[in-house]
């Protein structure tokens, strides 16, 4: 379809929008040869429904990014597009330089906690050590150095020494603990994370921004989805606000004030007298564990 | 009955016949192959479908009847086009999966009877395929199938560790890199072979509980997957050696008795076992 050009009005912006400048397709176009991630005017989804439409979006080595949004909104659809699990319709998408999927050993994905069965017979241990298969190729077994960057991933997420439990054993918490460590244990450029801090209590929430954080610092990107402004707004650089087409993209708060969400959350949010109120769609969650935390309202203090 | 016998008559004077030894040999090799590929059939979820194979194999084995082909030729085609198709129709429609198995399941089947329903004459043979019967195994069988089943063998040994991946975080093993979608198709296919390894021994009607009742039994009785798999490949290979030994001392069906012991296990697992529902709660042990 169209590629991306500067004269083209992009049918997703909001021209009066102060934002507006910091993430235009012109940008794009000409920011890509240095980016880990590059959409351009990409729109993709399901059967006959777009899940998302025209967004662009350039992701520079070492950002830590939010994707924000309502259900439905198209935050997990953006995350495959990147993650080269669904093609895009249309637009060009263009991931650690080559087209998505090219550089898959050089990404790490996390799916969210509700679509993994916690009842597999895997333990800790074997999780992570997924996340060294695709290095080791076929036919071939784990060995010494893949045992090491197991460990090593474990003791940085806190688990060492729950390597040989059974995954549904374990608290929310401690299940997005163990998919983050298979992640590290892959030594991946790109970080794609699907609500990696959603529903965990505060202490594991800090520990893997922390992390997150960390790895951003080294030059490693990371996008994650999030249910979570509180998080979005103290621990990520930038966030990037959508709702099937792009609302807003920058630095976290710009993106975080009750015009641009009122845009993306719709009827879902209220503001109450210096308190913006986010009615989180509580069935986003209906699949979640038994002991994991429904964050059915979150509060955002406002500037 | 033989209760007066020592148990060693028991055990090895059926042994003097070599129609048993080959049965036994057949029993085992199924056995085997069945409880490993059946670990991924119980963990993907995908007993219906190994049910339809099984099923859409019979119009295969009557046109090699029809056509005096070997059986599992005809069995292999018919097992492994239908496996493929609804590795298709399950990625491509937008009907639900059971629907479409359900539909090929019976179509494939009526097909089958259908066809079965034009011979004229002796054809105590092909009922043999849908109930089984191992002891009437010829040697060329045994040799051919055991061929089969070590491919299918060699083949899970080269890709366990990618297709557990791509069986336990589809998307995570996709963004990975490992090429989901061609095995998923690359193990319906071990499916359908498995299922033709299978098909003389337990008969099409109940090769779908050698697929899946080892390997729930042993989704019981541990939480590591390679502890599962070799514990259902010891019930897998236990369940037919005891199950032939039973019918051939009470003169009743081997496929059916096989499954029968293969059950009983699986019902013991429940009842007893570490992870089985009924005694949840009480924590989760961790074996292996």
């Amino acid at each position: 379809m169209s590629s991306p050009d500067g004269s083209r009005a992009p049918v997703h912006r909001h021209g009066d929008h102060p934002l507006h400048e910091s993430g235009g397709a012109l940008d794009a176009t000409h920011a890509h040869a240095h980016a880990d991630i590059w959409l351009a005017d990409v729109s993709a989804g399901y059967g006959e429904r777009p899940a998302i439409e025209h967004v662009t979006l350039v992701v520079e080595p070492g950002t830590l990014l939010a994707v924000v949004g309502p259900n439905g909104a198209g935050k997990s659809t953006l995350l495959k597009v990147m993650a080269g699990l669904i093609a895009p319709w249309s637009g060009r998408v263009e991931v650690l330089g080559s087209p998505p999927g090219r550089e898959a050993h050089r990404v790490a994905y996390v799916p969210q906690a509700e679509l993994v069965d916690w009842e597999f017979p895997v333990t800790v241990g074997d999780v992570v050590m997924m996340g060294r298969y695709p290095r080791l190729g076929l036919a071939r077994r784990p060995g010494p150095d893949d045992r090491r960057a197991v460990a090593a991933a474990l003791e940085r997420v806190g688990m060492a020494e729950h390597a040989r439990r059974q995954i549904g054993s374990l608290s929310g918490g401690q299940r997005r603990r163990v998919f983050l460590a298979r992640a590290l244990a892959a030594d991946p450029t790109l970080f794609l994370l699907d609500e990696p801090v959603t529903g965990i209590d505060a202490r594991t929430q800090e520990d893997l921004m922390d992390i997150l954080e960390a790895l951003a610092h080294s030059g490693r990107s990371v996008v994650a989805t999030t249910h979570d402004l509180a998080a979005a707004a103290q621990r990520f650089h930038r966030v990037a606000a959508i709702n099937r087409t792009m609302i807003a993209d920058g630095p976290a708060a710009l993106v975080l004030d009750p015009e641009v969400l009122a845009r993306t959350y719709g009827g879902h949010l209220l503001v109450l007298g210096g308190q913006t109120v986010l009615l989180d769609d509580a069935h986003h969650h209906d699949q979640a564990e038994p002991g994991e935390q429904h964050h059915h309202v979150e509060t955002e203090r406002t500037r | 009955m033989t209760l007066e016998l020592p148990w060693t008559d028991v055990v090895f004077a059926p042994l003097a016949y070599p129609f048993f030894v080959r049965a036994l040999l057949a029993s085992v090799l199924v056995g085997t192959v069945c409880a490993v590929v059946g670990t991924y059939v119980v963990l993907k979820g995908l007993a219906f479908i190994g049910d339809a194979i099984s099923h859409a194999a019979f119009p295969g084995v009557v046109a090699a009847f029809l056509l005096h082909g070997p059986f599992y030729l005809g069995a292999g085609i018919a097992a492994v086009a239908t496996a493929l198709a609804i590795g298709f129709v399950s990625r491509r429609a937008r009907i639900r999966m059971d629907t479409v198995v359900g539909v090929l399941f019976a179509g494939t089947f009526a097909l089958g009877i259908f066809l079965f329903s034009t011979i004229h004459g002796y054809v105590a043979d092909l009922f043999g395929f849908l109930f089984g019967n191992v002891l009437a195994i010829s040697l060329a069988d045994l040799v051919g199938l055991s061929l089969l089943g070590g491919f299918v063998l060699g083949c899970i040994a080269l890709l366990w560790k990618e297709l557990l991946y791509s069986t336990f975080d589809p998307l995570g093993a996709g963004a990975s890199g490992l090429p989901v979608a061609p095995l998923e198709y690359l193990f319906l296919a071990f499916v359908a072979l498995t299922i033709v390894v299978s098909l003389q021994a337990v008969g099409i009607i109940l090769v779908v509980a050698m697929l899946v009742t080892p390997a729930a039994t042993a989704q019981l009785l541990t939480v590591r997957f390679a502890v599962m798999m070799r514990f259902a490949v010891l019930v897998g290979i236990g369940a037919a050696v005891v199950g032939l030994y039973l019918s051939y001392w009470l003169d009743v069906a081997s496929g059916a008795t096989i499954v029968l012991v293969e059950t009983a296990a699986f019902l013991l697992a429940l009842v007893l076992g570490p992870r089985s529902g009924l005694r949840r709660r009480r924590g989760v042990a961790v074996a292996g």
